[in-house]
């Protein structure tokens, strides 16, 4: 088998490998478009609980906004660095994707105790519950794309950046930046609706 | 009221993803057996797009009864209705293809027939009961059993009989017994008609479903007795199901399908011996008409070309990972928090070494292909030549039976089970 058919051959599975990412990437919007379905039809539903606009401490969804989309950018640039092959940029870039997506996280985890903590929880009403599991499902998905992160980084500074890994951090930059999209959505839908 | 939505928001595509296959198979099926291409292929490809997307906007038809608003009701209605229209396209497809063309009543073609007469009359009841006025009256009746069992039984489960009973060749070497398959076709399809035909009409007058008790004034007994009738027929089918399988073992060697083109087919994969090599085509065939196989025999049939070909590696991570979520459900369903966490920790660490492991294929250079697909000659030459075969010397009950206990004996008799 020549050189060039193998080139081909891996060249359609790199295709392969993304189509069936992106139709992945679908499905788990069809999750989220299900959720975000139930806490429209649920936020109303306080059980003579607290409202949103009573809960959520806007400054700081903002800043976790504005971290979370931050997070985003400097992904992009380290796919830029990904495809030009330069490794120590790759590395440094998604490094500093991975703090910001670790102290959204964090702010989030925040966000959730002190809820908790005021007796607001997943069993309190029906609003408290589709919230916490539409954003917590969320902040799940970050969680994965961490972990997935710091996995794929880990075999980066082994192997290099091979075409395989390249691939890995493509899908990887698709996920995050979908993340980001989903939590736009989150952000207007429930938190900034909930101050009209 | 919001769980019922969500689950029959994915509930009633899920469905027609068990339907859509069928309809693939009988449309393979189809084709074969009344020796002529499929009638409009267009419409038979826009009728299934058509229905998978239509798919997703008539869930709510589970639950008119629910107290939506009539405008609810009415799309709901008005949608569950047009999707019997692509799906009609399919059946007047398929019955178009059979008209004019020179067909073969072989097993899979009676799974198929089975199929398109219960699957019709299971069709329109379903468009009854799309419209709301009407599903108020027989909303958790009989009838809507009757309809939903229609379309499993008549559409899924005889397609999974007509694909097994078709490719049971290409994928064993040997056909399956047709005597008693055909016995057991037509069990299924009295034994069908007896159960769900008085069921109908037991709806219609007004008998719930999971009822544990009912009063003779009702004067349902007798179908009722009809109803267990047809049941005991269907479990004659199955069992002989069964016994079609046993006998289709103990027959393997005269069964055996030497030509990998046992049923004069149109489609590729008939084209490769049977069972299959595990490289498929020794060169990926190229394709310029539908039904390619059948303009090769056409043609004079190409020399195969040896090639090499890459072909993945085995692996066992998928078994694992499904191991593994299979304790995990176990483990949400019970609440067991150590083994929620050890098995998804099982998960992903098993994936982690499978996405990362580079090497997961292998390259069968074209001298292999070749020595595999030589071998495969010899054999064939070995066995002689081609027998004609005729489903009706294959073995009846009788001669099973008769099989069974001479076997039976001579285990017993010399004590077959200590020299083992």
């Amino acid at each position: 088998m020549t050189e060039k058919e193998i080139t081909q051959h891996e060249a359609a599975a790199d295709e392969r490998a993304m189509f069936g990412f992106w139709i992945y990437l679908m499905t788990d919007l069809l999750m989220f478009s299900a959720l975000f379905a139930v806490f429209a039809v649920l936020r109303g539903n306080t059980f003579g609980g607290p409202t949103g606009r009573e809960l959520f401490k806007l400054p700081q969804v903002l800043a976790e906004t504005i971290i979370l989309l931050t997070s985003s950018f400097t992904c992009g640039v380290a796919m830029i660095a990904a495809r030009r092959g330069n490794k120590g940029q790759t590395l440094l870039w998604f490094f500093l994707t991975g703090i910001l997506g670790l102290v959204f996280l964090s702010l989030e985890v925040h966000e959730f105790a002190g809820l908790i903590h005021d007796g607001h929880t997943l069993s309190s009403n029906a609003f408290m519950s589709s919230f916490f599991v539409l954003v917590g499902t969320h902040g799940l998905h970050i969680l994965i794309g961490l972990l997935w992160m710091g996995i794929t980084l880990a075999y980066v500074i082994k192997r290099g950046l091979n075409g395989p890994l390249v691939r890995k951090l493509a899908m990887l930059s698709l996920f995050w930046h979908f993340l980001d999209i989903v939590w736009i959505f989150i952000f207007t839908f429930v938190y900034l609706r909930a101050f009209v | 009221m919001m769980y019922t939505n969500l689950i029959w928001m994915w509930g009633h595509p899920e469905v027609y993803v068990l339907v859509l296959p069928a309809f693939g198979v009988y449309s393979e099926v189809v084709v074969t057996f009344s020796r002529k291409v499929i009638a409009s292929y267009w419409s038979a490809v826009l009728g299934m797009i058509g229905v998978s997307a239509l798919a997703l906007s008539v869930w709510l038809h589970h639950f008119f009864t629910m107290g939506a608003s009539v405008d609810v009701d009415v799309f709901f209605g008005t949608m569950t209705m047009v999707i019997a229209v692509p799906t009609s396209v399919l059946v007047f497809n398929w019955i178009a293809t059979m008209w004019r063309g020179r067909i073969r009543f072989e097993l899979p073609m009676l799974w198929f027939i089975g199929f398109i007469t219960i699957f019709g009359i299971g069709g329109m009841a379903g468009v009854l009961l799309a419209v709301p006025p009407a599903d108020f009256q027989l909303h958790n009746s009989l009838f809507l059993i009757a309809h939903f069992h229609s379309m499993v039984i008549g559409g899924v489960l005889f397609g999974i009989f007509c694909a097994v009973s078709y490719w049971f060749p290409k994928f064993t070497g040997f056909r399956l017994n047709q005597r008693l398959g055909r016995y057991a076709f037509w069990c299924w399809m009295i034994g069908f008609c007896l159960s769900f035909i008085p069921m109908y009409i037991l709806g219609l007058m007004g008998a719930p479903r999971r009822l544990d008790h009912y009063s003779a004034s009702t004067g349902w007994q007798p179908f009722f007795i009809l109803m267990f009738i047809g049941g005991v027929v269907i479990m004659t089918g199955v069992v002989l199901q069964i016994a079609q399988i046993i006998a289709s073992f103990i027959e393997k060697d005269r069964l055996r399908d030497t030509t990998g083109d046992p049923w004069g087919g149109r489609s590729l994969e008939w084209s490769v011996p049977s069972p299959v090599p595990f490289y498929n085509f020794t060169s990926i065939p190229e394709v310029s008409t539908r039904d390619a196989f059948w303009e090769m025999k056409q043609h004079e049939i190409a020399k195969p070309k040896y090639e090499d070909i890459i072909l993945p590696k085995n692996t066992a991570a998928g078994i694992y990972i499904a191991a593994f979520g299979t304790l995990a459900c176990f483990a949400f369903v019970w609440n067991i928090i150590w083994l929620i966490v050890l098995s998804i920790i099982g998960i992903i660490v098993v994936f982690v070494m499978r996405t990362f492991d580079d090497h997961t294929e292998y390259t069968l250079t074209a001298a292999e292909v070749q020595k595999h697909e030589e071998a495969q000659l010899r054999k064939l030459h070995a066995a002689g030549p081609v027998k004609e075969y005729n489903p009706d010397d294959d073995m009846g009950l009788r001669s099973l039976v008769k099989w069974l206990w001479a076997y039976g004996a001579d285990v017993i008799r010399n004590k077959k089970w200590r020299t083992r």
